[in-house]
């Protein structure tokens, strides 16, 4: 399972667009087990199934019709796909929404019959684009089963695009991480945490305004990365134990609401290694 | 390393019923009011347009002439309304909105998403069509007797206005101007179609001529007569399946550039 992480509009779309055939590269090859995307980009859709974004195509058709309709279109008799529509429907748990069209759904069930009509008519590549947008932890949890199913089964290869980042940490084999259209790093979730291993992240969030008047706090607010009513700061372990220490038995308690120290995420190693938005979702 | 053996095409005629059948069930669910509104059109204009057209024994030859300009023309308005008009805003919506994406990254060919969605589209007009030539039939006392024609005129008007609706909503760069060519096509289908073209100045009668809706009204017209010319009834079918082709064609270009667009 590799995975694509970075903000919106860091570029993550547009590589998938031309990894799935529909957008031509400039230049540079693209090669998909053996097979060139570049010279034969109609070849795509019969290595992988891609979960986009948008169901507009769906919208109008019910759960149990929009999954039979793309088994077929995936190749599949009539009666393949009819029973691939059963046992995907059934291992998604969806079979009590099977016959309501996708577009009277909430957003997270509609999100999981997408995944479904990604699932129908077997292909070794997965391409998923934020396939868990919306959903409850049950259907979250249905659908990394299913995936995982698959690939012990059948050995398949999963392209993740996520801005998630415990998502991407807790799924995902290697993952790219993707800023303004390049890729800044790429390795395990683990490997990437080593590079900024020793740091810690100390997040304190203030019950209104930080007490600025306070020498400690005015020094820390010059270093922290400011939103809103939430300051983070990235120290070493002993550094962070004496901060906590000193915000915590001084005056500038008073006005704390809350504060956490945590391990380096992906979103530390985004930012360290010179990832210029936030726009990264823990 | 070898590389992965590429899973089967789907063919074109299962992946165009698969379509097809989707697309028809889409009717259930979003299309109804629409459909009502295309009949209702259709109904309203034949209201209206039989105060100013006498009938039966009362009338000439020039009402007589009119009576049948108005009930075909309304009848094709139906499809127009629905499978030009309706489904340029389809393909339209879908384009602009990434939907074609579904069906670009399937092994489909493009031919099965446009004709399949054609066809549906001209399906839906079945119900309002027949509607309006019974009443239309019954208001201006036109002889039933050739109805049976509708049958060739649904299906071939609905390939050539479908075809020309669906090139529209693809070729279009916006959603907008998709909506507004639907909307023009039908305006004109409206204005050209329902009123006889011997009450028309002669450039309007050439633009009449330009219209594929045009053909599909002429050849329902002339079966109203007690002795059909059955050789141009042919003739404007024949016209029509010619458009459907040429437009149904040019749409499965315009899908193909659409779907793999920037």
């Amino acid at each position: 399972m590799f995975g694509l992480l970075g903000p919106n509009g860091a570029g993550k779309s547009t590589l998938v667009r031309q990894l799935t055939g529909l957008l031509r590269p400039d230049s540079g090859r693209i090669d998909i087990l053996g097979h060139d995307i570049v010279r034969r980009p109609e070849r795509a859709s019969r290595l992988l199934a891609y979960l986009g974004q948008e169901s507009t195509a769906l919208d109008e058709l019910t759960v149990s019709l929009a999954v039979e309709t793309t088994a077929r279109l995936r190749g599949l008799s009539a009666a393949a796909a009819r029973a691939a529509r059963d046992a995907v429907l059934a291992e998604l748990a969806l079979e009590p929404l099977a016959g309501r069209p996708l577009a009277k759904l909430s957003g997270g069930q509609r999100r999981l019959a997408c995944f479904a009509t990604a699932l129908v008519g077997e292909r070794p590549l997965l391409v998923l684009d934020e396939p868990t947008t919306g959903m409850d932890p049950v259907a979250r949890r249905a659908v990394w089963a299913a995936v995982d199913r698959r690939r012990a089964e059948q050995g398949v290869t999963v392209l993740l695009v996520t801005h998630n980042v415990i998502e991407a940490e807790t799924v995902l084999d290697r993952v790219a991480v993707v800023d303004e259209g390049r890729v800044i790093a790429c390795d395990t979730p683990g490997g990437l945490k080593a590079l900024v291993d020793g740091d810690v992240r100390l997040d304190l969030v203030w019950r209104e305004e930080a007490p600025l008047g306070l020498p400690l706090i005015a020094a820390l607010g010059a270093r922290a990365v400011r939103n809103g009513r939430r300051w983070t700061v990235r120290a070493t372990p002993d550094e962070a134990r004496d901060l906590v220490a000193e915000v915590t038995s001084g005056p500038a308690f008073a006005a704390l609401d809350d504060f956490s120290l945590t391990t380096p995420s992906l979103e530390d190693v985004y930012l360290l290694l010179g990832g210029r938005h936030e726009g990264l979702a823990r | 390393m070898s590389a992965a053996v590429l899973a089967p095409r789907s063919a074109l005629l299962p992946s165009l019923g698969a379509v097809y059948r989707a697309q028809l069930s889409r009717a259930r669910v979003a299309r109804i009011p629409l459909l009502f509104v295309a009949t209702f059109q259709s109904l309203g204009i034949m209201v209206m347009l039989r105060g100013v057209v006498s009938t039966g024994s009362g009338g000439s030859a020039r009402d007589l002439e009119a009576a049948r300009a108005v009930v075909a023309g309304s009848t094709v308005l139906v499809v127009a309304f629905v499978a030009l008009n309706l489904l340029a805003q389809y393909f339209g919506r879908l384009r602009a909105t990434g939907g074609l994406d579904h069906y670009a990254t399937l092994p489909v060919p493009a031919a099965s998403v446009v004709l399949g969605t054609a066809a549906a589209y001209a399906s839906f007009t079945v119900p309002g069509t027949l509607l309006t030539a019974v009443v239309g039939c019954a208001l201006f006392q036109l002889s039933w007797v050739h109805l049976w024609v509708l049958a060739l005129v649904v299906p071939l008007a609905g390939a050539a206005l479908a075809g020309v609706g669906a090139a529209c909503g693809l070729l279009a760069s916006r959603q907008e101007i998709a909506t507004l060519l639907g909307q023009l096509g039908m305006s004109a289908a409206l204005l050209l179609g329902v009123l006889p073209p011997s009450h028309m100045p002669t450039p309007i009668q050439w633009l009449r001529d330009l219209l594929p809706s045009t053909y599909g009204v002429e050849a329902l017209a002339r079966t109203f007569a007690t002795h059909p010319d059955w050789a141009a009834v042919a003739a404007d079918l024949a016209v029509c399946a010619v458009v459907g082709v040429l437009s149904l064609a040019l749409a499965t270009r315009a899908y193909r550039r659409a779907a793999t667009r920037m």
